[in-house]
């Protein structure tokens, strides 16, 4: 006699570990296999965009930290560089190098994060994620000094920066820069071919190049798909062109091409930020900036390659000292938007890592 | 270095192919009218030379008097990239069409408008909040929301 069986609507989530906060996936489940699946969010949703409108330009740049919460760094970045185009405020060339050292610095942070995590999703439980954290702790002491906070930096400003460097922080960042390919090639030692990893992610969770595309996905997603497309190489902001890197690009677009592509990034990341240790001038680190800016009225779009994909705002500024419109592009909403089909026919075990290795972060998601 | 289109590059195509849609072209975006942006963005996006494929942003603004959405395209083939403007006139029942089918990214970001800005988008499959609650009054990102 057949079993009579039939599709089982299971939520995963919002709280739970693997949803990487507060997010929320309506699976509907043929025993194991998932065959519909609806992304359920806005647990985090602060209004971030709403509350810019109540704020100065300045007072906005804390709000940006909370966005996505482990990249605060490039969150500011894309913000002042917006502020920056809108009214037409220089930056010293000392405040661009030390802008490229931490973004660079902020992104391997973020792929720490994203690629320990996304170990914890296939298994290894917390293993790899401290070995991930231990490095991530050398960044976040780098931060401390800087700006003395350790997760929500607000260091940068319209125009540079609050305050210079201190006098230990490049020798700690050179020491770092040393270090840290010695690490780099202790994670491939212990992941890179490893058969249990191969095994869950390889040809798993699959997001050919036209849908990628297609989805607007940008950052490592994109990359991992095989598009060669960076914003610091193909629209470059700041200083990025002048220096050499390279683009890591995946092939297959599966999960294992998406962590691939995230630690050969790293790697990019110290190339940059050795050039730009080497060439850092002197001199100040902020331009003459008014207290209150009344950016004349207009609109800017500024966007920047973060950890996770192009971070873009959008500003429409009516001549006061709060922006009329504070639009946010983030790249965790667009990249989240194929995952039904990257899912679809894979068990849920799989659907764990799939969602794991798109990396996202609810700040961003939700705002 | 992405090349930013200006709109006078563009009008000239656009107004052979949908004559009257143009409502104003400037040095920084094109302005067309709502009911045409589908068609619009359609032959942005197939046609060789600009091939558009793929959406940077959609972005909602409330000037009071009418919403104005915003989209950048960029065609990663030819790396330049355009801000396509349309307005919405109508408070009440503010509706435009939707370019899911072109842009599958425009998805949330379509929802997203709907629900913090209130403007419907036709032709989107799935419209309905997305990050406020289901049953949720008003649209928090006009400017008369308090």
């Amino acid at each position: 006699m057949a079993l009579k069986t039939e599709p089982f609507v299971l939520n995963i989530g919002p709280v739970h570990p693997s949803t990487h906060g507060v997010f929320r996936m309506r699976a509907t489940l043929d025993g194991e296999v998932i065959i519909d699946m609806e992304p359920v969010f806005g647990y985090l949703h602060r209004g971030i965009e709403k509350l810019a409108e109540e704020r100065t330009y300045t007072g906005v740049i804390p709000l940006t930290d909370r966005l996505d919460y482990l990249a605060s760094m490039s969150n500011n970045l894309a913000y002042v560089l917006a502020v920056e185009k809108l009214a037409g405020i220089p930056v010293p060339e000392r405040a661009e190098y030390l802008r490229v050292i931490l973004a660079e610095l902020q992104r391997i942070a973020s792929h720490l994060i994203a690629v320990g995590a996304f170990l914890n999703d296939c298994g290894a439980f917390f293993t790899p994620f401290l070995y991930m954290f231990r490095e991530r702790e050398k960044i976040v002491d780098l931060f401390e000094m800087v700006s003395g906070q350790r997760l929500l930096y607000n260091y940068m400003r319209i125009g540079g920066f609050t305050q210079d460097i201190p006098d230990e922080f490049l020798p700690a960042l050179d020491k770092f820069v040393r270090q840290m390919p010695g690490f780099i090639d202790e994670y491939d030692r212990l992941l890179a071919e490893n058969e249990i990893l191969l095994a869950r992610a390889k040809g798993v969770g699959i997001l050919p190049k036209e849908l990628a595309i297609n989805i607007c996905a940008s950052g490592p997603v994109l990359r991992g798909s095989g598009v060669n497309w960076d914003i610091r190489k193909v629209d470059p902001y700041s200083i990025y062109d002048r220096f050499e890197f390279d683009i890591p690009t995946g092939s297959a677009g599966d999960c294992y091409d998406r962590y691939r592509v995230r630690v050969q990034e790293m790697r990019q990341s110290l190339r940059i930020i050795e050039q730009a240790m080497k060439q850092l001038p002197s001199g100040a680190v902020r331009s003459e900036v008014p207290h209150l800016i009344h950016p004349p009225t207009g609109e800017a779009y500024a966007h920047i390659e973060a950890p996770k994909g192009e971070l873009g705002f959008y500003l429409v500024s009516d001549n006061s000292i709060a922006p009329y419109r504070c639009h946010i592009r983030a790249p965790s909403l667009m990249n989240l938007t194929a995952l039904r089909e990257m899912m679809l026919g894979w068990k849920i075990q799989d659907a764990i890592i799939i969602f794991g290795s798109i990396d996202i972060t609810m700040g961003e998601v939700d705002r | 270095m992405t090349l930013a289109l200006s709109g006078q590059e563009v009008v000239a195509k656009l107004e052979q192919q949908f004559p009257g849609s143009v409502i104003e072209s400037s040095e920084n975006n094109l302005l067309v009218k709502s009911e045409s942006i589908f068609d619009v963005a359609e032959y942005l996006k197939s046609s060789p030379e600009l091939d558009f494929d793929y959406l940077n942003y959609i972005a909602a603004v409330d000037y009071y008097d009418y919403f104005e959405l915003v989209y950048q395209f960029t065609s990663m083939k030819h790396n330049h990239s355009l801000v396509l403007k349309t307005r919405c006139y109508d408070r009440e029942n503010p509706a435009v069409p939707s370019v899911v089918r072109l842009w599958r990214g425009a998805d949330f970001q379509e929802r997203e408008i709907y629900d913090l800005m209130g403007i419907s988008f036709e032709g989107h499959p799935n419209l309905k909040r997305i990050v406020l609650w289901q049953g949720f009054e008003g649209h928090p990102l006009r400017k008369d929301y308090l």
